[in-house]
């Protein structure tokens, strides 16, 4: 299957990136690629296998509802590019 | 004395014996890093300064009583750059990440801590993890100290590399779908990626969750063995943790091999690998049939769809795990911009590599909910007949042997995207069925490193270290040092 330009597009904007229109054909190019490879699967017959999300198929690990310690917020905002009273700061 | 070219072992013994001090084992590593590091480039951050000053604490304190010692006290380490140290800069090799100096230490940094272990430096990789050569790193590429021409393997080349050229006695990287086992075979070392859940992923930037393990890369097995009984347990911080004792790996070694059953699955010694690199395989797996091991051929019928498999989870979970990559919290953030919006996109658009950029598009196409069916979805239900294929094998047989690559290290340049998807095809299924698997040097082929493959059982890594360490003690390829000069160009 092919991708379109279109989709690319849509796609880009989904996941919050920006295509230069120049670059649009490249990257439309590269993900058909990418999905001649695993359209192989189309080869298999999967109807009504159970799907694997975790290998141990494990359930939520629960814990009681205490208050403990974590990242002190200096820290936590340490990597920000600017902050004020213990806030991140966005310019708009 | 030499240090670099000893083992971890061999350096705890002198260091236990008080004939060399740690401070002198550092200061000859990095001696070792000034002359070299130019040409093999394995490292994005050096910590000589710190390195030094934490070498002499533990020298202060093996004067005092070397009792409790560990066996990494006072010996340096490389960590892959995905994997957080408290305030060392940590990149993932992306430019979004370029100036981020994590609050927190990673769990298995804690550990190493905990054990003396000194950290030098942090090392070089594809960006977030993201290729098989470490040619999409952001910052540098990483050399193959065979031969320089060529890639050392990825994501964790830069790690691969410094053990292999002994700018450290051993690294930590990490994989997702070959990323540790590939560059320790392209280097001519040993590498191992733990089952899923023995090693905490607290503080490893997260690539695909399902996937990532963080393991050591060493230059022999029992140096293997001795990284990770410092680096494995119980953590609550990682919810896919698993608790499965205190196992001393060390013991592994001195476990007699004699009839453990070895499958040879037949799709993984077919025409897509050079056969120059089978014959390799099969010329080590012969050593161990005499030692006692029991070899059988067997088939896994959907080992072709595997890598398929791996191409649609893999970056489905990573277009997810990298939406966190916002600029607004941490990380690069770029200067104009009019609405919250557009920060976003033009941060992710600006600092993000292609390669990325290309995962997470896909990742967010096979996760729409028009392609989810077709693809996502599909591929779970295939990673459950996966995991069927190897249950199936396990049932009669310890472990599987097979080529760690299917081919030679490359030329730097030589392979682009799906050619490079390629690299992983024999390494993924031990990342989807969440296995254990090793990789160690059996041969040289027009000098360079060939590598062996082993996989185990859940929790079977007793069962690969074993069978690793009597093929090793039975050869001498651990014992080949590169003289790291540029090979004769081949012709891109």
């Amino acid at each position: 299957m092919k991708i379109s330009q279109k989709e690319i597009k849509h796609i880009a904007k989904l996941a919050k990136l920006e295509i230069d229109e120049n670059d649009v054909e490249k990257f439309t190019n590269q993900l058909t690629a990418i999905l001649e490879l695993v359209e192989k699967l189309n080869e298999v017959d999967t109807e009504g296998i159970e799907p694997t999300y975790n290998i141990y198929h494990s359930k939520n690990f629960f814990r009681e509802d205490i208050i403990k310690p974590s990242l002190e917020r200096e820290k936590a905002l340490s990597n920000a590019e600017e902050t004020t009273e213990g806030h991140f700061v966005l310019k708009i | 004395m030499d240090l670099i070219n000893l083992t971890i072992h061999e350096l705890r013994d002198l260091i236990r014996n008080r004939e060399v001090s740690s401070e002198e084992i550092v200061r000859s590593f990095l001696s070792r890093i000034e002359k070299l590091e130019d040409k093999v480039g394995s490292f994005i951050t050096l910590t000589k300064e710190k390195a030094i000053e934490d070498a002499r604490k533990i020298d202060k304190k093996i004067k005092e009583d070397i009792s409790n010692l560990s066996d990494l006290a006072g010996i340096p380490v490389g960590i892959k750059d995905n994997i957080v140290t408290e305030g060392i800069k940590t990149t993932c090799g992306s430019r979004i990440l370029k100036n981020f100096i994590p609050p927190y230490d990673a769990t298995v940094v804690k550990r190493l801590k905990l054990s003396d272990a000194i950290i030098i430096g942090k090392t070089n990789m594809d960006e977030f993890a993201m290729g098989s050569s470490t040619e999409n790193s952001a910052f540098k590429i990483t050399k193959n100290p065979w031969d320089l021409n060529k890639v050392p393997g990825g994501s964790s080349g830069g790690s691969a590399a410094a053990v292999s050229a002994s700018l450290v006695p051993y690294a930590l990287g990490s994989s997702t779908g070959g990323s540790i086992r590939q560059p320790a075979a392209f280097c001519g070392i040993v590498g191992l990626k733990p089952t899923y859940g023995l090693v905490s992923r607290y503080g490893l930037v997260a690539f695909a969750s399902s996937f990532d393990q963080i393991g050591p890369l060493t230059k022999d097995v029992e140096d293997c063995a001795i990284v990770l009984n410092s680096i494995i347990g119980f953590d609550k911080k990682d919810s896919t943790s698993v608790d499965n004792g205190n196992i001393d790996y060390t013991k592994a070694l001195m476990k007699d091999i004699r009839g453990i059953k070895v499958a040879l699955p037949k799709e993984y010694f077919d025409d897509k690998v050079d056969n120059r690199i089978k014959e390799k395989v099969l010329d080590a797996v012969k050593v161990l049939e005499k030692l006692g091991a029991k070899i059988d051929y067997v088939s896994l019928p959907f080992s072709e769809y595997a890598l398929a498999t791996y191409y649609i989870l893999a970056p489905s979970e990573a277009s997810s795990n990298l939406a966190r990559f916002d600029g607004v919290r941490y990380g690069e953030r770029v200067e104009n911009y009019n609405s919250v919006e557009e920060l976003i996109v033009k941060t992710r658009t600006k600092m993000f590599g292609d390669e990325v950029k290309r995962r997470i598009m896909i990742g967010t196409y096979f996760l729409s909910s028009s392609h989810y069916s077709k693809y996502y979805k599909k591929a779970q239900q295939m990673r459950t007949l996966i995991i069927r294929d190897f249950e199936r094998v396990f049932r009669d047989f310890d472990i599987i042997i097979s080529p760690t690559t299917p081919t030679l290290p490359y030329e730097i340049g030589e392979k682009k995207l799906v050619s490079m998807y390629f690299s992983d095809v024999l390494t993924v299924s031990a990342n989807i069925v969440g296995i254990p698997a090793i990789t160690l040097p059996c041969g040289y082929i027009d000098g360079l490193p060939v590598g062996m493959q082993i996989l185990g059982k859940i929790f079977g890594e007793i069962d690969i270290l074993s069978v690793a360490y009597a093929y090793e003690k039975n050869s001498d390829f651990q014992k080949r040092i590169p003289e790291i000069k540029e090979g004769i160009k081949s012709g891109v």
